[in-house]
C-alpha cells in the first residue's frame, strides 16, 4: 500500500498537468525504511517526450547524492502518460530498477480527471497496490 | 591501487550487499574487469557488445564517463566511481 498525503499527491498531478503533452517525472524521497514519502523532488525528463521519461544523469547523481547524505530513499518514482492509462508498460517494467519504491503513474490523457494509480515492480511483475491518502501534508518540519 | 566503487541497490546481490566496493584499474574497463574477478557477473550488468550500457549511468567523481571516454576514461588511485542505473520508462512500447 502507498501511503501519501493529499498535499504530495496534488503535487505531483500538478506536474505532470504542466509538462503535459510530455511526459513528467520525479521522485518523493523518504526517511529510508520508513515507506513514508515526504519530500517532492520534481525531475527534468530529459527526453522531454510525449512518450519516453529520463532523468537528466546529473540531476539524478545529485539527488542521490542529497538522499545519501540525509539517509533517505527514493519512496516514490513517478511519471505520467500523457495518452495512455496510468498503468506500467512494458517500457516502464524493463526500466525499473529501485525494488523497493512504489512506481505512481499519472494519466492526464483526460483534461478534467487525471488518473493516479501506484504499483510495485519488482523482478519484472507489476503489483498494483492501494493508495491511502493521509492527513496533514505528509512534510516533516525542517 | 584503490578505487571506490559505489554499488546501487539493485547490483549488490554481485557485491555480497555491499554497497561500496573497492577496485583497481588504469582505466574504467580494467576497473570493471577487476571488480568481475571478485564479483562475477557484474560486468555484464554494466556493459554489453557496444560498451557501457545505455541505460546505466557511471560517472567518475562528478562527472558522467559518458564525457570522459566511456570504458577508456583514466581512473586514479583515490576517485569514486558511482553507478546509478538511469531512471527511465514510459508509455512507448505500451502493451
Amino acid at each position: 500500500m502507498l501511503r501519501i498525503s493529499a498535499e504530495l499527491r496534488d503535487k505531483i498531478i500538478a506536474h505532470a498537468r504542466a509538462d503535459h503533452p510530455d511526459e513528467a517525472c520525479g521522485v518523493i524521497a523518504g526517511p529510508a525504511g520508513s515507506g513514508r514519502p515526504e519530500r517532492f523532488i520534481p525531475m527534468l525528463n530529459a527526453e522531454r517526450s510525449p512518450t519516453f521519461y529520463r532523468f537528466d544523469s546529473m540531476e539524478q547523481l545529485r539527488v542521490w547524492r542529497e538522499m545519501d547524505e540525509r539517509d533517505e530513499e527514493p519512496v516514490v518514482i513517478y511519471h505520467s502518460h500523457t495518452a495512455t492509462e496510468a498503468y506500467p508498460s512494458r517500457t516502464d517494467i524493463s526500466y525499473a530498477m529501485e525494488p523497493g519504491a512504489h512506481y505512481v503513474l499519472v494519466s492526464t490523457r483526460d483534461p478534467g480527471a487525471a488518473e493516479f494509480r501506484s504499483f510495485r515492480i519488482v523482478d519484472g511483475e507489476v503489483t498494483e497496490e492501494d493508495v491511502a491518502i493521509t492527513p496533514g501534508t505528509g512534510a516533516r518540519p525542517e | 591501487m584503490s578505487i571506490e566503487v559505489r554499488i546501487p541497490t539493485i547490483l549488490r546481490s554481485y557485491t555480497g550487499g555491499e554497497k561500496s566496493v573497492q577496485g583497481s584499474g588504469a582505466t574504467l574497463a580494467e576497473l570493471i574487469a577487476d571488480l568481475d574477478s571478485r564479483h562475477p557477473g557484474l560486468a555484464g550488468r554494466l556493459t554489453d557488445e557496444s560498451g557501457l550500457r545505455r541505460f546505466v549511468n557511471v560517472y567518475l567523481n562528478d562527472e558522467d564517463v559518458r564525457f570522459l571516454g566511456g570504458l577508456e576514461a583514466k581512473v586514479n588511485d583515490g576517485d569514486t566511481v558511482t553507478v546509478l542505473p538511469a531512471v527511465a520508462g514510459g508509455a512507448i512500447g505500451a502493451a
